[in-house]
């Protein structure tokens, strides 16, 4: 592998592990590990556990996604892999 | 005009507007079938993926689940939608820049192998068929219910639907038809939410109604959903009920197999670019969220009005129980199709409907002369099309909920019946077993292909292993322990080598099968279970809809270990795989 595709890989597993991070705390740790502290913090008429499962976690991963189409974009052109 | 001719003005409509519009498209579009995604924007792409993608169990079943078991729902709702992260992140654009059209091609170059092309074939039809028979379940609800026949004939009525559809077969591939189903399906389920938040909460966004006051800013609505249950010695909505562990491991299997299912992945090979492929899985995930988010509202405001339409006042006074001759309509319309049940135990006429496994409660119960729970059945497959019925909306409401849980059922089950029969007569028969087939013949032994899988499905479905999302999550299970971890150790890891992914592949896929087999019966026919399926007898406690992700995390291993003990992949294949890492020179994607 070239340095600059081994650079890229290096920064496209970086950003994708971080936002991993990310998904797992959301859905896994808020949602259903740690829900019934999280629920006495309330939202509303709901707890924020609770939230997070049913609500919260799906909100979260529309933003990951997004985030990383447009950061790819962005590494994709720093180090001259884009396409086009 | 009466419910009955509205339905089936609204379902035909429906119907006509599809094959119409695939018509129109087809026409513009020849031969552009494989690359239906091609100069399609983005978003239109996404809401076709999202109609693609959900199915009865997203639309009918999973809503009704969500009412019943509250809290421990939330894995299908967090599984569903956070496996579309793993494909944005982990295989979408890659496997886009690869080029080709079916997971098993994949498969079979990525490994060098055919023997690796066929088991991924194998582990595809194995997921699909469990897929399908979940459809069957929710389309033979839909069907039972307004035709107002028995849940069998409703099955086998969606069976002929089905084939008719599926064999349309170029109608499914058209991105302009799922656009339309899409626009159905989504209004369909999201305006007698509005509604009923509306009536309930007096807030029209069901995502904010979950969390209101009741309109009369007595209480929270959940509180007072929490009280009206729990009075009835039902277990508390909002609180966990199974382990921490099965939650996890099912949302983790939810999670993987979305992101292994071949009909949802082949949506981004087809892209025009990489970064189409990232954007693309943006967008079909907001679709699919309008529906998802909107879910936990339908769930819960079903619960609350089914339960105090038939305990409409205080537990324990004699008439606050609803008379048996005064039930409504549509409680009568679903006792004809077996799939709602009333007994009288107390001879009182009136309807009790309580916990009475709740050993408290039903002591309790007694006292006030009750004999017993007198709902017998209440198939939580119901529950979303009652739904607007329940609430008292009109019949117009009612008649687009019917079209819409068709739209969802038929556009998925057609979608996966292609994929089994294109396995089977392209991927093995041409592929592997008789390279010289002509295409005639190959078109034929598609159409044997899917008449015997609709088939199968369709006598699995009328004695279904579960409701119809948690058939699907067995599905769900088989794909993730199977057809995930080869993809993703294809792009990630160079030394993958063709003898470790088979080996896990059937490894993942045989261990997952069996341990489901054990609890649900071998091949789902009923009663040839080795256990009963129940907490005290699971291995470990786990359920068999979360096995997926344990079923995965062998098949990890044992490729990793295989793979580490036999020969590395040869050079030209650790070159292929540095190339689908980086997006630029992707071309568009060939066929084979």
């Amino acid at each position: 592998m070239s340095n600059n595709a081994s650079e890229y890989w290096k920064a496209n597993l970086r950003l994708v592990s971080i936002l991993l991070v990310i998904w797992f705390v959301c859905s896994y740790l808020f949602g259903i590990i740690l829900v019934d502290t999280l629920n006495k913090i309330h939202i509303g008429g709901v707890g924020l556990g609770f939230w997070f499962a049913q609500q919260g976690s799906i909100y979260t991963f529309l933003i990951l996604i997004f985030v990383y189409a447009k950061m790819m974009t962005k590494i994709d052109r720093k180090f001259d892999v884009h396409e086009d | 005009m009466d419910l009955k001719t509205l339905t089936y003005i609204t379902v035909g409509g429906s119907f006509l507007l599809y094959i119409g519009i695939a018509i129109w498209a087809r026409a513009r579009t020849t031969g552009e079938f494989y690359v239906a995604g091609k100069g399609v924007h983005p978003v239109a792409n996404g809401m076709a993926t999202a109609a693609d993608w959900m199915s009865a169990a997203s639309f009918i079943s999973m809503a009704g689940l969500i009412a019943f078991k509250g809290y421990d729902a939330s894995v299908y709702l967090m599984g569903w939608t956070g496996g579309y992260v793993l494909l944005a992140m982990l295989l979408a654009p890659y496997l886009r820049k690869f080029g080709k059209f079916t997971v098993p091609e994949f498969i079979g170059e990525r490994y060098y192998s055919q023997a690796a092309r066929i088991v991924a074939v194998i582990c595809l039809i194995v997921a699909s068929i469990t897929y399908v028979i979940g459809q069957m379940k929710g389309v033979g609800v839909a069907f039972s219910r307004f035709l107002e026949v028995d849940f069998t004939h409703g099955v086998l009525i969606g069976m002929a639907i089905v084939f008719f559809y599926a064999v349309l077969g170029g109608m499914k591939g058209i991105t302009y038809t799922q656009i339309a189903q899409y626009v159905v399906l989504i209004f369909a389920y999201t305006i007698p939410a509005i509604f009923i938040s509306l009536q309930l909460t007096g807030n029209p966004i069901p995502q904010l109604g979950l969390s209101s006051s009741m309109a009369d800013h007595s209480m929270y609505m959940m509180d007072k959903l929490n009280l009206v249950i729990t009075d009835l010695g039902f277990e508390k909505y909002t609180e966990m009920k199974g382990t921490s562990l099965n939650l996890v491991l099912l949302t983790l299997s939810l999670m993987i197999g979305t992101a292994g299912l071949p009909h949802v992945i082949i949506r981004f090979f087809t892209v025009p670019k990489v970064a189409d492929a990232r954007i693309s899985t943006f967008w079909a995930l907001v679709f699919i969220a309008i529906l998802y988010t909107t879910a936990p509202a339908v769930g819960s405001m079903a619960r609350l009005n089914l339960t105090t339409t038939i305990q409409t006042g205080e537990v324990g006074q004699p008439t606050a129980n609803l008379m048996y001759e005064q039930r409504p309509s549509w409680f009568k319309n679903w006792e004809k199709t077996g799939l709602l049940k009333f007994e009288d135990k107390n001879g009182d006429g009136r309807i009790q409907y309580y916990n009475d496994k709740n050993k408290d409660f039903a002591a309790k119960a007694a006292g006030w002369g009750w004999k017993g729970n007198e709902m017998t059945t209440i198939d939580n497959d119901i529950m979303v099309l009652a739904n607007p019925e329940i609430a008292s909306l009109p019949n117009w409401v009612i008649a687009l909920v019917a079209a819409g849980g068709l739209a969802a059922a038929l556009s998925t089950a057609a979608g996966l019946l292609l994929a089994i029969s294109s396995s089977i007569s392209h991927d093995l028969l041409k592929g592997v077993f008789k390279p010289d087939i002509s295409e005639k013949h190959e078109l034929l032994a598609g159409r044997f292909a899917m008449a015997g899988a609709i088939i199968i499905s369709g006598y699995l479905g009328m004695h279904p292993p579960g409701f119809a999302a948690q058939v699907v999550a067995l599905a769900f299970g088989l794909a993730a322990s199977s057809i995930f971890p080869a993809l993703m150790l294809g792009i990630f890891y160079k030394k993958m080598n063709n003898t470790g992914a088979v080996v896990g592949m059937l490894t993942g896929l045989s261990v997952t099968l069996v341990y489901i087999f054990i609890y649900k019966g071998w091949f789902f026919i009923p009663g040839s279970n080795n256990l009963p399926n129940d907490a005290a007898n699971w291995w470990m406690g786990i359920q068999p809809e979360s096995f997926g992700a344990v079923g995965a995390l062998l098949n990890f291993i044992v490729a990793f270990v295989v793979a580490k003990l036999t020969t590395p992949p040869p050079d030209h294949i650790q070159h292929l795989v540095e190339d689908i890492r980086v997006p630029k020179g992707a071309g568009a994607a060939t066929s084979h």
